[in-house]
C-alpha cells in the first residue's frame, strides 16, 4: 500500500457484528450454559407475604430427602453485612435499607427470600424448597409510595421512620411559586409514571466457586458492571480483600438497568460456596425474576406548569412520590434525583422550575435504573405537561416547542436545576424533519376530515433531551453517587501486529465488540480482524464502571482512543528513531509512519509493533512495547436530543389503539455504525411506546404481584410493534473526541409520550385531556363513555 | 427412571431420563446442548423452540420422555456443513439480534414459519413470530431478516 491508498475508515459504516457468529449458531456462553465439575444447585424458599414476620422456620423434611445438601438461612449468613447503597440522594439525609442474602426475622416483600436449599440438581433443589416449612405472622402492607408516607401507614424499617427514604428538591421554589401565581394560565395534573419490569430475556444468576487453598472466589453473574460487583461484595459485604474475588460476567442476555446492581444472590452464592466447599450455582426462573429483581419508574407525581396565552412557558412545579419497593437497591436514590428533577424542564427554556421529591419504602420489589432511569419519568411529564398546555391554550403543539426550545445560541446551556451545562444541541431541525416525514400540516387537515366520518386519528410528538456518559466524578461525588464515573482502557500492540484492547465496558446486546474495533482499526489503520476487544472479566480488564446509562462509547470508547493516541505518539517516537529524523517531522497516518514529504520510507504499525517488542534499537530511555492505558474523566455529560412522532388511531367503540406510524429523528452526535445506533433506537422505542400500550407491573393492596409471570405482564411481541421509520440528526458533542453523545436509551425516552399524545389527541373530540398508562382499551373506552 | 432414544442433529442418543425431565433440560443438562435458552416458566417467551419431527414446539413444554423416538433438531444442528442456514445469516446481515438470548428460539420458529410460508408479508412475519419475545431489537430487524431468508431460499431454489 503506499500513502495515496487510503485505508477505507470503518468508523460511519453499518459493519455486521463481530460477535453474532457464535450468538447464531447457539454458541454464545450464558450463564446457564456454565456447568462446573462438583456444582450444587441452589432453590429459594420466598415469602409468599408482602410484609410478615418469620416465625420459624423447620428444614428438617427438606433435609432429608435425598440429594438435598443443606438449607440455609437469614441467620446463618450474619456473618456478611447487607448489599450496598452506592448512591444516595445528595445533599439531604437518606434513610438506607438494604437487602440482606436472606431475610432475617421478618419479610418485607412476596419473594423475599427465607431460606435457601442447596443440592445436588435443580428438581431436587426446587422439590426440597417446597418442603421447608416457614410459619409466618403476617403484616399490614402498603403498596403506594404516596400512601406509604401517610400517617398510620404500615411501619415497614424502623431505621426509616414513616417509610421515607429521602426527601430531595431542586429548583427554585419561590420563583417557581411566583410564576405560577402570576400565571395567565396553568395547568394541572396528576401524572403517574406507572411500574414496569425491565424483563432482559435472560434472567439472573450467579455462579460461585471457592478455593479454600488460596482463600480465593471466581464468581460468574449475569452483570453490567463485573469490577463495581467485585468492590462492593469484598470491600462492603465480606470484608476481605478486593484481591480475593475475580468477576467474570459472560455474556449477558440483556440488562436493561437490572443488571447493574448489586444482588443478594452474589453474596449468597459466595458464602456458600466457601461453607460447602463446592461451586454453586442460582439461576432465576422468570417469575423469581418478576417479584425480587429491581422494577423501573414507579412515579406519581402533581404537576403544575405556567405560560403565557401566547404559549411561552414561565415556571414549572412539580412533586413526584418515588416508589423505591421493600429495600435500598444499589444506585436507587440517584434516579428519581439526579437523573429526574434536574432534567424536568427538558428541550425548555423555563425561568422557574421546582422539583420535589420523596422516596418511599414500600412492600413491593426494589425499583431502580431501567433503561432511561429517570428521564423517562422527566421527558414523559414535561411533554405532556407541554400538549396539556398547548390544547388549553389552543395552540398547535408543534408551536409551542418551536416558541419555548432552547436555541442554538443558547449551548453551553444551564437550566437552573444543578445539572451540568447541556453541551451542544439543535432542536428546531429535528422536530422539522420528524414533522416533515410525517406529513403534519396534511395530517391535520386528514384528520379533521376523518372525525366528520366518525374516525379519531391523532398525532403525538415528543421532543427530548437526556443525559448520557454522566460525569465527571467530581460533579457526581456531589450528587451522591459513593465512587467515581471515568472508564479505562489497555490498548497493546502484540510483536505479530496484532491488537488487544481491555476495557471495563461490557457489551450484552448492544455491539460494543465491533464499534470499539472500527474506532482502533482507523485510528491505527490495521485491518479489524487484528482488533481483538476483551472485556467482562476482572482478572484482565483494567478497573470500569460498567455498561449503563448510554455511556459506553462517549466514557469508554474514548479512554480506548486516548490509549490508542499514546500508542501512536510512542510509536511515532520511535519511528523517528528508527527513520533518523525529527520526531516533528514523523507523520503518522494509516497505520504508517513516515517523514513528511517521503511516505515511501514509512515504518508500518506491525513494523513498529515488532520494533518495540523485540527491543534491539529503541531511542535512549524509551520502554519495550507498544502498550498504553488511559483512564478517561469526562468533562461534562453528554445530552442526545431528537424529536418522535406517531399517529395513532383510536376505535371509539373498543377503545382499542392502532399504531399508524412510528416516526423517530434522534441527535446522537457523531455515529460510529449507523446500523447499531438504529438498532439501539428501534429497541428502545418498542420499550416506551409498550409502556404507553401494554406493560405495567400490577400489585393488589396486600401486595400480590398480579403480574407476575410472562402471561400477565404484556411484554410486547412483532406483531404488537409497528414498522419504525428512523432518520437522525447530526450535532456533534464537543465533551469528547469522538464528538459521540450516546444512544442506548434514547427510544425508551422518546417513546411513551410520544404515543400517549397522540392517543389524546385522537381523543381530544370527547374532552380527554389526559390518560394514564398503560393506554388499555378499557381505560380509553371509559375515557370516551366515562365510567357508566 | 425412563429409557429414551432419540435422534439430535443426526446423532443417536440413548439415554435414562426421570419422567418429568423437560426437553428443554434434557438438551442443555444432559447433551449439552445450551444454544438452546430458558427466558421464562410459562411457554410464552419461545427462546427454548426446536424442531421435534420437523414442527417447532417449545421444548419447556414437552417432556424428554415424549421424544422417544423423535428426530430433533436444535439451533447448533441448523447449519449445514458449516454454511450457515439463510436465516442465520439474515439475522447477521440485518442486526437482527443484539443480545443473542432470544436468538436461537427466534431462527428455529423462523424456519418453521417460512416452511409453512416460504414468502411471508411483514405482517405475517409479526404474527408468525408471535410466540416468541425479543426484549432487545424491538423486531424491526428480525423482520428484515426473516425477509433476507425468505428471498435468499426463493433465490436458491430458483438456482436448482
Amino acid at each position: 500500500m503506499t500513502a495515496t491508498e487510503m485505508k477505507e475508515r470503518l468508523v460511519g459504516r453499518a459493519l455486521k457484528r463481530r460477535e453474532d457468529p457464535k450468538l447464531i449458531t447457539g454458541h454464545g456462553n450464558y450463564l446457564d450454559d456454565i456447568k462446573l465439575p462438583g456444582m450444587l444447585h441452589i432453590a429459594l424458599v420466598r415469602s409468599p407475604y408482602a410484609h410478615a414476620k418469620i416465625v420459624s422456620i423447620d428444614a428438617s423434611k427438606a433435609l432429608a430427602m435425598p440429594g438435598v445438601v443443606a438449607v440455609f438461612t437469614g441467620k446463618d449468613m450474619l456473618d456478611i453485612n447487607p448489599m450496598p447503597a452506592a448512591w444516595q440522594a445528595a445533599g439531604v439525609k437518606n434513610y438506607p435499607v438494604p437487602p440482606r442474602a436472606l431475610a432475617v426475622d421478618k419479610v418485607a416483600l412476596v419473594g423475599d427470600p427465607v431460606a435457601m436449599v442447596v443440592a445436588e440438581n435443580r428438581y431436587i433443589a426446587r422439590d426440597a424448597a417446597d418442603a421447608v416449612e416457614v410459619e409466618y405472622e403476617p403484616l399490614p402492607a402498603v403498596v403506594d409510595a404516596r400512601k406509604a408516607v401517610e400517617p398510620g401507614a404500615p411501619q415497614i424499617h424502623e431505621a426509616a421512620p414513616n417509610n421515607i427514604v429521602f426527601e430531595w428538591e431542586c429548583g427554585n421554589k419561590a420563583a417557581a411559586d411566583a410564576a405560577i401565581a402570576s400565571a395567565e394560565v396553568v395547568v394541572k395534573e396528576e401524572i403517574i409514571n406507572q411500574r414496569l419490569i425491565p424483563t432482559p430475556m435472560e434472567t439472573r444468576g450467579s455462579i460461585a466457586r471457592y478455593d479454600a487453598a488460596t482463600g480465593e472466589w471466581t464468581v460468574w453473574m449475569t452483570s453490567q458492571a463485573p469490577h463495581v460487583h467485585r468492590l462492593l461484595l469484598t470491600a462492603f459485604v465480606f470484608g476481605v480483600p478486593e484481591t480475593k474475588l475475580r468477576c467474570i460476567a459472560p455474556n449477558v442476555g440483556g440488562g436493561f438497568g437490572q443488571k447493574i446492581f448489586c444482588y443478594n444472590d452474589m453474596a449468597f452464592t459466595m458464602w456458600a460456596a466457601r461453607k460447602l466447599g463446592r461451586p454453586v450455582k442460582f439461576v432465576e426462573d422468570r417469575s423469581e425474576n418478576y417479584k425480587y429483581s429491581t422494577h423501573g419508574r414507579d412515579h406519581i407525581t402533581e404537576a403544575e406548569l405556567a405560560g403565557t396565552r401566547d404559549g411561552k412557558i414561565t415556571g414549572l412545579r412539580v412533586k413526584t412520590w418515588a416508589n423505591i419497593g421493600a429495600y435500598f437497591s444499589t444506585v436507587a436514590a440517584g434516579i428519581p434525583t439526579t437523573l429526574y428533577g434536574r432534567i424536568i424542564t427538558g428541550v425548555y427554556k423555563i425561568p422557574a422550575a421546582y422539583v420535589h421529591v420523596t422516596g418511599a419504602y414500600t412492600n413491593t420489589a426494589m425499583v431502580d435504573a431501567y433503561r432511561g432511569a429517570g428521564r423517562p419519568e422527566a421527558s414523559y411529564l414535561i411533554e405532556r405537561m407541554v400538549d396539556r398546555f398547548a390544547a388549553e391554550i389552543g395552540m398547535d403543539p408543534a408551536e409551542v416547542r418551536r416558541k419555548n426550545f432552547i436555541q442554538p445560541e443558547d449551548f453551553p446551556y444551564d437550566n437552573g436545576l444543578g445539572l451540568l451545562p447541556y453541551d451542544s444541541g439543535n432542536y428546531e431541525p429535528a422536530l422539522n424533519k420528524a414533522l416533515e416525514i410525517a406529513g403534519y400540516a396534511e395530517f391535520r387537515k386528514q384528520q379533521a376530515e376523518l372525525r366528520k366520518q366518525g374516525r379519531y386519528l391523532g398525532i403525538g410528538i415528543s421532543s427530548y433531551v437526556e443525559i448520557c456518559g454522566i460525569a465527571p466524578s467530581a460533579w457526581m461525588g456531589g450528587q451522591g453517587w459513593g465512587a467515581g464515573l471515568w472508564e479505562s482502557a489497555n490498548v497493546r500492540v502484540h510483536l505479530t501486529g496484532k491488537v488487544v484492547v481491555t476495557t471495563g465496558s461490557l457489551p450484552h446486546g448492544q455491539g460494543l465488540e465491533t464499534t470499539f474495533a472500527q474506532i482502533v482499526a482507523d485510528e491505527l489503520g490495521v485491518p479489524i480482524d487484528d482488533v481483538e476487544i476483551q472485556w467482562g472479566d476482572t482478572q484482565g480488564t483494567p478497573f470500569g464502571y460498567g455498561t449503563y446509562g448510554s455511556r459506553s462509547l462517549a466514557v469508554g470508547g474514548v479512554a480506548i482512543k486516548r490509549s490508542v493516541d499514546k500508542i501512536k505518539e510512542k510509536a511515532r517516537k520511535l519511528a523517528a528513531h528508527l527513520l533518523e529524523a525529527n520526531e516533528a517531522d514523523i507523520v503518522f497516518e494509516n497505520g504508517r509512519a513516515y517523514v513528511r514529504g517521503s511516505p515511501d520510507k514509512a515504518k508500518t504499525i506491525g513494523e513498529l509493533a515488532a520494533a518495540a517488542a523485540v527491543a534491539y534499537n529503541l531511542p535512549p530511555g524509551m520502554e519495550p512495547f507498544l502498550d498504553e492505558t488511559s483512564y478517561y474523566d469526562p468533562p461534562n455529560c453528554t445530552f442526545p436530543f431528537g424529536t418522535h412522532v406517531s399517529i395513532v388511531e383510536v376505535d371509539p367503540e373498543t377503545g382499542h389503539v392502532k399504531l399508524l406510524r412510528y416516526i423517530a429523528v434522534d441527535d446522537c452526535g457523531n455515529q460510529i455504525n449507523p446500523m447499531i445506533v438504529e438498532g439501539q433506537i428501534h429497541g428502545g422505542i418498542a420499550q416506551g411506546l409498550a409502556q404507553a400500550l401494554y406493560e405495567g407491573a400490577v400489585y393488589n393492596e396486600d401486595g400480590q404481584l398480579l403480574t407476575g409471570t410472562l402471561m400477565d405482564y404484556a411484554v410486547p411481541t412483532a406483531a404488537m410493534v409497528p414498522h419504525i421509520e428512523t432518520d437522525h440528526t447530526v450535532t456533534p458533542s464537543p465533551v469528547n473526541p469522538l464528538g459521540v453523545k450516546g444512544a442506548g436509551e434514547a427510544g425508551t425516552i422518546a417513546s411513551a409520550q410520544c404515543v400517549m399524545n397522540a392517543i389524546i389527541d385522537a381523543l381530544a373530540p370527547f374532552g380527554v385531556k389526559h390518560l394514564q398508562m398503560p393506554a388499555t382499551p378499557e381505560r380509553i373506552w371509559k375515557a370516551i363513555h366515562g365510567s357508566k | 427412571m425412563t429409557t429414551i432414544t432419540v435422534t439430535v442433529n443426526g446423532v443417536r442418543y440413548t439415554s435414562e431420563v426421570e419422567p418429568r425431565l423437560l426437553l428443554v433440560h434434557y438438551l442443555r443438562e444432559h447433551l449439552n446442548l445450551t444454544g438452546t435458552h430458558i427466558g421464562c416458566d410459562t411457554s410464552q417467551c419461545g427462546a427454548c423452540v426446536v424442531h421435534v419431527n420437523g414442527v417447532s414446539v417449545k421444548s419447556c413444554t414437552m417432556l424428554a420422555v415424549q421424544c422417544d423416538g423423535a428426530e430433533i433438531t436444535t439451533i447448533e444442528g441448523l447449519a449445514q456443513d458449516g454454511q450457515l442456514h439463510p436465516l442465520q445469516e439474515g439475522f447477521w446481515e440485518k442486526h437482527g439480534l443484539q443480545c443473542g438470548f432470544c436468538t436461537p428460539g427466534m431462527i428455529m420458529a423462523a424456519a418453521d414459519l417460512l416452511k409453512r410460508n416460504p414468502n411471508p408479508s411483514e405482517e405475517e412475519i409479526r404474527h408468525g413470530l408471535e410466540g416468541n419475545l425479543c426484549r432487545c431489537t424491538g423486531y424491526e430487524n428480525i423482520v428484515r431478516a426473516v425477509r433476507y431468508a425468505a428471498e435468499k431460499m426463493a433465490a436458491m431454489q430458483a438456482a436448482d
